[in-house]
């Protein structure tokens, strides 16, 4: 769907972007993470032809990305904004049209999603009527009228309150069951683990991590397990080499351990039923957020 | 196209159903009608006021006692014992000791003090009248005094393409710059709008969604465009509006006290130098009226389109609105330069060689050939000056585009020259 080949982006003697790839599927979501100043929105505007890469390719549905396809695109930059003295309709149609809707199909999809977030009384209202939430709503349906095949997200949930942000989230699961293709960029890591299938993370302009969310959390395990239990339990176990105990409101305690690397599971758990009455066993993966600390933190 | 044709449906829209837009547009002809309207009253008043002063002239020297020929405000009645000057505006006193040779100690007498025109009007008459003494007592007859009388009246023709047109320089500098000054003033308040619209796109952040469907260029060209079109409907209305108001008021002036033949006279009369008997009416009809118009609408256009490319540019490159005047002035410079080019060297000599120069030069052209036209200019030399134009908008339109592109994504720090440059040479 979304292939981006070896993109390189220098400006003036800093590099943005070095060799970074990409792929990204219809029906799927990609988290594109990074920390500030990584190259998200560098990559994002040369997927968008915004601007255009040094070197590298981006190809759209098989095909060299040009300025016909960009209708196919619906983005949703970090930086929001919209003409504030112009009614939501005008814009609407006005952001519609320009993305190749004609008068009619962009109507009908105005009336469609208006509707459907229950927006439908706003559309009379200027911008500058409306509060900083709604107009962040707003936004997200001008990005999404065209119904696009490639959607792109900058930070999506910023501005919105728990319960749009829900709302929010759900409509972006919904485009992705309808076969859209989304890249998600965003710093909320609980919303890359809920929302997205794989992710890409770049420092520095350079990819250093890829691949799915689950098969990248269990690439970067590291042998802890979470084991909670009532009872006592003595202060060595097979195989632990680190052990944080704490105590739960019910009573329990619950420990985190830390393993050897090839540590025979079975014979931990054998101990611990000895000693004391396990309640859950299981193996602690790394959250995304983990992750991206750690290998950050690593490169600073 | 389709995306050009949007965004200049939108600047067009937004702007026309502005309150600001609607108030100006209704009101600009009521002021430009109560601005002539005003002119005409005053002219008026002036001509009605100044009724003839009948002078009564108490002549002790004698030496007026043939009278002194007055004119149309101006009237004498010489007395030379004096009376009873009651009846008169004033009493002009001719001491005895006045004589043709040492004419002083003359004395006005009066109620009002006498305006500056009025005591010059009568000097005037009193020296022609000593003159005339002064010829005859050597030795003229006042028949040949007469007879040496003559009027002249130099009509200046130009001769163009075989056919002998009458010269009318005052009526064609003030074509020529009423042109000019209308494109300059477009150019100044149009171009700021298209300023403003861009400095508003980046500091709302606007521009990032529209730049993602809507390639900078035709985002920078539908902007311009689309003023371009608001200024030329408000243009037109005004126009139109206008013709009807001064048509409708021109009557009512006229009946408040002058006759409209006496209304024609009088622009004649205050036209100065234009060839009697054809008046600045006949001038005016002698205009090229098709060359005239077609220039403006097109040095109207390009100079537009040239300036705005590059005041886009620069509000594309700062982030506010305040930081454009180190960036406003280096291009504002050319434009205050053509309107001094136009008032001093072109209307001294309007196909010189520097005229000529500048008539060329896109950035001074709109002006200056405006101003020049009028006058006549060689086919050649127009067609030359509108191609120059037409590249010089192209290839300034294509250089303000590079700087755009680049301008209206970048935040932070206000950029140097030298950083303009190098946008201008950034790749895709």
């Amino acid at each position: 769907m979304l292939s981006v080949k070896s993109v390189s982006k220098h400006y003036s003697g800093k590099t943005a972007l070095d060799q970074v790839s990409l792929e990204a599927e219809p029906g799927k979501i990609l988290g594109l993470l990074g920390p500030n100043g990584a190259g998200k929105t560098s990559l994002i505007r040369i997927i968008t032809m915004i601007t255009a890469p040094d070197s590298g390719e981006v190809y759209f549905e098989n095909q060299k990305m040009r300025q016909e396809l960009i209708a196919g695109i619906g983005y949703l930059p970090e930086e929001r904004g919209l003409y504030r003295k112009m009614t939501i309709q005008d814009q609407a149609m006005y952001f519609g049209r320009l993305k190749g809707l004609s008068k009619s199909d962009c109507q009908a999809a105005i009336n469609y999603w208006f509707d459907k977030l229950e927006m439908g009384d706003w559309k009379k209202k200027k911008l500058e009527e409306l509060s900083k939430g709604m107009q962040q709503k707003v936004q997200f349906v001008l990005t999404i009228l065209h119904k696009p095949r490639l959607i792109i997200l900058d930070e999506p949930f910023t501005g919105f309150d728990p319960l749009n942000a829900e709302i929010i989230k759900e409509e972006i699961l919904g485009l992705r069951d309808q076969g859209a293709c989304i890249l998600l960029s965003t710093h909320r890591m609980e919303s890359v683990e809920e929302l997205c299938d794989s992710i890409t993370l770049i420092n520095k302009g350079k990819v250093i991590i890829e691949g799915e969310v689950n098969e990248v959390r269990n690439r970067y395990k590291k042998s802890e397990f979470e084991l909670v239990y009532t009872g006592s339990l003595n202060t060595t176990l097979p195989g632990v080499l680190e052990r944080k105990d704490s105590r739960l409101k019910n009573g329990a305690t619950q420990s985190l351990l830390l393993m050897q690397k090839d540590a025979a599971i079975n014979e931990l758990i054998q101990e611990v039923m000895k000693q004391a009455h396990l309640l859950e066993f299981r193996e602690k993966l790394p959250s995304i957020k983990d992750i991206f600390i750690e290998r950050i933190g690593a490169q600073i | 196209m389709r995306n050009i044709a949007l965004v200049t449906g939108r600047e067009y829209q937004s702007r026309v159903r502005k309150k600001s837009f609607v108030v100006m547009t209704l009101l600009g002809p009521f002021l430009l009608a109560a601005f002539y309207g005003g002119i005409f009253w005053l002219a008026i008043s002036d001509t009605q006021s100044s009724e003839p002063k009948n002078i009564h002239v108490v002549d002790e020297s004698g030496i007026f006692h043939e009278g002194i020929e007055g004119s149309t405000n101006i009237r004498y009645s010489v007395n030379p014992q004096g009376g009873d000057s009651s009846a008169f505006d004033g009493t002009l006193l001719i001491p005895a000791a006045f004589s043709i040779d040492k004419p002083e100690g003359a004395r006005f007498l009066s109620n009002s003090s006498l305006n500056i025109v009025e005591q010059q009007t009568m000097e005037n008459h009193l020296e022609v009248a000593i003159k005339e003494q002064k010829l005859i007592r050597s030795g003229l007859r006042k028949e040949t005094l007469d007879s040496l009388e003559t009027d002249v009246n130099i009509s200046a023709a130009i001769i163009s393409e075989g056919e002998i047109k009458e010269d009318n320089s005052a009526v064609n500098a003030g074509a020529g710059f009423v042109g000019a000054f209308f494109i300059y003033i477009f150019i100044f308040l149009y171009g700021v709008q298209v300023m403003k619209g861009v400095a508003e796109e980046k500091s709302n952040r606007i521009v990032e969604v529209i730049i993602s469907s809507v390639k900078p260029f035709d985002l920078m060209m539908g902007k311009i465009i689309g003023i371009a079109l608001v200024g030329l409907t408000q243009v037109f209305i005004w126009i139109g509006l206008s013709a009807v108001l001064i048509a409708l008021i021109t009557p009512l002036i006229a009946s408040m006290g002058m006759n409209p033949e006496e209304t024609t006279a009088m622009v004649q009369g205050a036209s100065g130098g234009v060839t009697p008997g054809l008046g600045m009416m006949g001038a005016l009809f002698q205009l090229d009226f098709p060359t005239l118009i077609f220039g403006f609408l097109f040095y109207f256009i390009t100079g537009y389109l040239l300036y705005s490319a590059m005041f886009a540019a620069i509000a594309s490159a700062v982030d506010s609105e305040t930081d454009t005047q180190q960036f406003m002035f280096p291009i504002t410079i050319p434009l205050i330069f053509s309107i001094i080019v136009a008032q001093s060297v072109v209307l001294k000599d309007p196909h010189g060689e520097l005229a000529t120069l500048f008539s060329m030069i896109p950035f001074t052209a709109p002006i200056v050939m405006m101003v020049r036209l009028p006058f006549g200019v060689e086919n050649w030399e127009l067609v030359l000056s509108m191609i120059f134009m037409i590249f010089g908008f192209i290839a300034i339109t294509w250089l303000a585009s590079r700087i755009y592109r680049v301008g209206i994504l970048m935040y932070g720090k206000k950029p140097t020259y030298k950083e303009l440059v190098k946008w201008m040479l950034y790749k895709g």
